[in-house]
């Protein structure tokens, strides 16, 4: 399992793995925002945590085509499907790859895209601990959209279109943890119910995500 | 283990294509499957491995000992041969990679990244799997595609190495090995259509 | 005849022909049934009822956006359970039926959301609120469209059956989170609607005999709309199977046989 994550985050950050592709989609979000709805600096830190969630999410989505796509087309899920190790197993590394590449570096971009916003100062641990609480969802809900169009020739659009409504309550309470926070009121309630979405879906996603898996390889 | 196959029925995009195979294969053994062009050994080669379910008829002694090769290798372009070998080798939890790339003559390219590999080496790299994994059971899908002679020879000679060790392996081809194989011919398998008229839940 | 034969006698219309040849002799009757109960419901409520003291006569548009919200989330419980028997005991007919009955479902969730729309501009001074029953239906609209764009795209119809009864399964755990999710996040202005309390939504729920005045033909709709679900569901699932045969038997000319 470790060498097939390692495998994953190598091929990643080597030339064409599109590591960094969500980072810097994120970023150019972010400035194009002030551009859309103007300066305010008041305005803008009212919104700061929403779009930087909408942001984080829509980043998310980037990479998820190749996910699973790549190694369908090479015949490496083939492979994996015969070896000694679980398809349920095979899709969650998967995500776990995709978060430590695509998910955790958001993360830790966020604050400081959080100062072009004008998060207030509040914010920016609300903004990251949600963050770290919700993307992982993010990516296994996006594995899952990754495995049932796994076969298709342009599954991309089709993709986000399976995976955006699936990321709904993510992105409510996301959102509302930060909002919540950036302005001094209580987030545990938020929180818990984002950490619980989290849980659950890495608890049990996988398994339906193998299971499509497993009918798309036939 | 001998791995055994009864009264298998497979059907491809839910045409039944073959019907009523059966086979054994002996540790030591190699059989090799002949047929047109279309006849299902892709199909039936995929459903030995697990990779499909037939839709009758049973395989035994199948699970967990198979190596499966089909059309494509499953090589990274941006690892090195090695890094390729290395990851199959510990994910099957197999030995070292050593004798693998010698038996498919993989030594010198080992630290190039597979992409620049020629078709013939990268075949020789995705063949060369088949001895990291340490399954008894090799099920061949057209092996030699890509392969020039003396390519050809080294994966004859690595195949036999493999049934004295006492594995088995099922090989669909067209050209011969030089194998002291056996040879199965499909055509005798391929499905009779039902008839027109038979219009129930199974076969709309 | 016991329930279990019972039981057993509805898998004889899994057969493709059974139920082609059932749902052939039961269709006229059930048009005529959904006709006459739309007819007559609707006419009832909008010409023989009285204007709503307070919302005036926007309250007629309840004989529509009612029922068709119903039908909305039933439509997608009628696929949730068909997709269970696709996945447990492989009946073609059962995905084909949840096949057919999504584009339905999409033009029931469109009818619910522009009534909506309607009856708020006049009530809530506004064509669009983000109240949380409006966001639902907005949220499950985009479930049909995924449900319908991963069948068009698939070309094996098993595969496009397995993958979309999972997606429908995986959605329904989602648009219920999304539920709670929506309602969490925004208190809205939409009544605690529901047919139970016709009467709070008429605002006439003091006096037991006006609400019932709007009770009969709403009902009426209701039923109606089901009806029509139902006869729109058999026709177009029979035409799914004759696709599928069609393509069946083209696909056994190219094998040759």
């Amino acid at each position: 399992m470790i060498a097939l994550l390692l495998r994953d985050l190598k091929l990643a950050f080597r030339a064409g793995g599109g590591f960094g592709l969500g980072l810097a989609f994120f970023l150019i979000v972010t400035v194009l925002v002030p551009f859309s709805v103007g300066p305010q600096s008041s305005l803008l830190a009212t919104i700061a945590p929403g779009v930087l969630w909408l942001g984080a999410l829509l980043a998310c989505l980037l990479s998820l085509d190749r996910l699973l796509a790549l190694d369908w087309e090479d015949g490496s899920l083939d492979l994996l499907a015969t070896a000694p190790l679980p398809l349920e197993a095979v899709v969650t590394i998967k995500a776990l790859a995709h978060w430590i590449t695509t998910g955790l570096p958001l993360v830790l971009a966020a604050p400081v895209l959080g100062v072009l916003l004008n998060l207030p100062l509040p914010g920016f641990s609300w903004l990251v601990i949600s963050l770290l609480t919700g993307t992982p969802a993010l990516s296994v809900i996006g594995t899952f959209g990754a495995a049932l169009t796994v076969g298709l020739k342009r599954g991309g659009l089709l993709l986000s279109l399976l995976v955006l409504p699936l990321n709904v309550p993510t992105l409510i309470f996301g959102a509302e943890v930060a909002r919540r926070g950036a302005v001094g009121m209580e987030t545990s309630t938020p929180l818990l119910l984002l950490a619980g979405i989290t849980a659950a879906t890495v608890a049990l996603l996988p398994f339906a995500s193998a299971a499509v898996l497993r009918v798309n390889l036939r | 283990m001998t791995l055994s196959v009864s009264d298998l029925s497979i059907t491809r995009g839910g045409v039944p294509v073959l019907q009523g195979v059966r086979f054994a294969l002996a540790p030591g053994q190699a059989l090799v499957l002949r047929g047109p062009n279309g006849i299902g050994k892709t199909t039936l080669l995929r459903t030995i491995a697990g990779l499909q379910p037939p839709s009758a008829g049973q395989i035994d002694g199948a699970e967990d000992r198979i190596a499966y090769a089909g059309h494509s290798d499953g090589i990274k372009p941006t690892l090195t041969v090695r890094e390729n070998l290395t990851f199959w080798a510990s994910v099957f939890g197999a030995g070292g990679i050593g004798d693998a790339l010698r038996a498919f003559d993989l030594d010198d390219l080992a630290e190039r990244h597979a992409g620049n590999l020629s078709a013939g080496q990268k075949r020789r790299l995705g063949l060369s799997r088949l001895l990291v994994t340490g399954r008894p059971v090799w099920v061949l899908d057209e092996p030699t595609v890509s392969l020039d002679v003396a390519a050809v020879a080294m994966f004859a000679d690595a195949v036999r190495g493999h049934l004295r060790q006492g594995g088995s392996a099922l090989i669909a081809t067209h050209i011969d090995l030089g194998l002291d194989a056996e040879t199965l011919d499909l055509a005798m398998f391929r499905a009779t259509p039902r008839p027109v008229d038979d219009f129930d839940g199974d076969f709309l | 005849m016991s329930f279990a034969t019972k039981a057993n006698a509805l898998w004889e219309y899994a057969n493709p022909k059974k139920f082609l040849t059932t749902s052939e002799r039961v269709q006229p009757y059930i048009w005529s049934a959904a006709i006459l109960c739309l007819v007559v419901g609707l006419i009832w409520g909008f010409f023989l009822t009285p204007d709503d003291y307070r919302q005036g006569s926007t309250v007629k548009i309840i004989y529509l956006h009612v029922p068709s919200a119903l039908m909305a989330i039933n439509v997608w419980l009628m696929m949730l359970v068909t997709s269970l028997v696709w996945l447990v005991r492989r009946h073609h007919v059962s995905a084909l039926a949840a096949r057919a009955a999504a584009p339905i479902g999409v033009v029931m969730t469109m009818i619910a959301l522009a009534t909506g729309a309607i009856w708020g501009q006049p009530m809530w001074g506004t064509w669009w609120a983000w109240d949380p029953r409006l966001t639902s239906f907005l949220i499950l609209f985009l479930f049909y469209l995924g449900y319908i764009a991963l069948w068009e795209a698939i070309d094996n119809p098993d595969t496009a059956a397995d993958l979309t009864s999972v997606l429908c399964l995986v959605g329904s755990v989602f648009a219920i989170l999304s539920r709670y999710a929506v309602n969490f996040w925004n208190q809205g202005l939409h009544q605690g609607a529901s047919i139970m309390r016709a009467a709070a939504v008429t605002g006439a729920d003091t006096e037991e005999k006006v609400s019932n005045v709007f009770f009969y033909p709403l009902l009426l709709c209701i039923i109606g709309f089901v009806l029509l679900f139902v006869a729109l569901l058999l026709y177009r699932t029979g035409t799914e199977i004759r696709a599928r045969r069609i393509r069946a038997l083209l696909a056994r000319e190219r094998v040759g046989a």
